[in-house]
């Protein structure tokens, strides 16, 4: 019982790491647990069609299919994120400033909500797909009722119940700094997520490793112990990472920050020729006196 | 004079035909078989400084993943199936890997 939970639970922290960060950054956001519920229904019904696919998703691609499949959603939900990451620093002010009503810039904001779903989605599918196959084994491999009854609900619990410490966790940062942290946990994890993407391309052979060890840090904090798991989902961390997966990281970190840098910039001079067309200097320092 | 138009295609294709069997060669194979929940063989000895290839096959009628921390390997190995999984070039030492379905079946690397 105790091996179905702990499987269990891993799996599940990964994915309710991403989905609180997913929640935490669409704070406010109208029907946002019917989209974050939404992404987790869906996938679960992904994670299931996966595991039945496995045999077809392995034999593809001469043998290196499961590689690539990782390899894409994982590469998938960073594009996806830094859609998401940039549109906010474009929309993110207003949205802490009205965060009660249902304003215009929110609406045209369901559509980067609905690509958050989709992380929310693909996170899931990911690890479940896992899950899937791994209850598929031990219920072929006659593991317990016991096992499962039991086993299965404390490791779901226990996974959740560390993504809602996460989430009540997160709330206690004040609202003037809330979205613009959320903001960098999502930037920091879309890297992490490239990284890890990369390393799945390097496993098939797909792209060189570029130094296979940089440095080990195992001794301090292993992949394989449960805070190392965690610390992995949210920045990537690994304790022996590749060259590949290092340039990665770096470079879809430097492309999401230039990319919010430029939304934001873009923003304010759109808001300053809105404000006063002709009078900028003035209407800059307005503002800031405002 | 008409056939030296091909000869460069047909020279290419040649070399092609030579180049790729060498080229996949020089990628050394190993095999490791999952069976009642063991690894066998149990400590695989492969060489430093080079990338080679481990074919796990599972003969057991359950699913494992195939996964180390050490070389940071995971790929899912289905009932009498086999997984190829690209690792290193690897310094010398020992390095473990797992069942993660299955934590209790371990085995490991022996690089020299």
């Amino acid at each position: 019982m105790l091996g179905i939970a702990l499987l269990v639970f891993r799996e599940v922290l990964e994915a309710a790491l991403i989905v609180t960060v997913v929640a935490a950054a669409t704070r406010g956001v109208p029907r946002r647990s019917m989209f974050v519920g939404g992404g987790i229904a869906l996938g679960v019904i992904g994670a299931i069609v996966v595991a039945v696919c496995m045999g077809f998703i392995e034999g593809s691609l001469g043998g290196v299919g499961q590689e690539v499949f990782q390899a894409a959603v994982l590469l998938t939900a960073v594009v996806m994120i830094g859609w998401h990451v940039t549109w906010m620093s474009s929309h993110g002010r207003e949205m802490v400033q009205q965060m009660q009503r249902v304003t215009d810039s929110v609406k045209a904001g369901s559509s980067s909500i609905a690509i958050l779903l989709a992380v929310v989605a693909l996170a899931v599918l990911r690890e479940g797909s896992e899950v899937v196959l791994f209850l598929f084994g031990m219920a072929a491999g006659g593991a317990s009722k016991l096992g499962f009854l039991g086993g299965v609900p404390l490791g779901l619990a226990g996974g959740i119940a560390v993504g809602f410490a996460l989430y009540f966790g997160l709330l206690r940062i004040p609202i003037r700094y809330f979205f613009s942290a959320t903001n960098w946990m999502l930037v920091v994890l879309a890297s992490g997520l490239a990284a890890s993407g990369a390393g799945f391309l390097i496993q098939a052979n797909l792209l060189p490793a570029w130094g296979n060890q940089l440095w080990d840090t195992s001794w301090l904090l292993t992949n394989r112990s449960i805070i190392g798991q965690a610390v992995h989902v949210l920045t990537g961390y690994e304790a022996r990472p590749t060259g590949m997966q290092l340039v990665f990281w770096i470079a879809t970190f430097v492309a999401l920050v230039a990319g919010m840098r430029f939304m934001s910039m873009r923003m304010a001079a759109q808001k300053r020729r809105a404000k006063s067309p002709g009078r900028s200097t003035v209407s800059t320092g307005a503002t800031r006196a405002a | 004079m008409r056939g030296s138009r091909w000869l460069p295609v047909l020279m290419f294709v040649c070399a092609a035909a030579f180049a790729l069997p060498a080229y996949a060669e020089s990628t050394p194979e190993f095999h490791l078989v999952l069976q009642n929940h063991k690894f066998e063989p149990a400590s695989l000895k492969v060489p430093a400084n080079t990338k080679f290839k481990v074919l796990v096959t599972n003969r057991n009628a359950t699913p494992s993943e195939f996964e180390s921390a050490d070389f940071n390997r995971e790929k899912i190995v289905l009932p009498n199936s086999t997984i190829t999984v690209f690792v290193g070039p690897l310094d010398k030492g020992t390095y473990k890997f797992f069942d993660d379905f299955n934590q209790a079946t371990t085995g490991v690397l022996v690089v020299e």
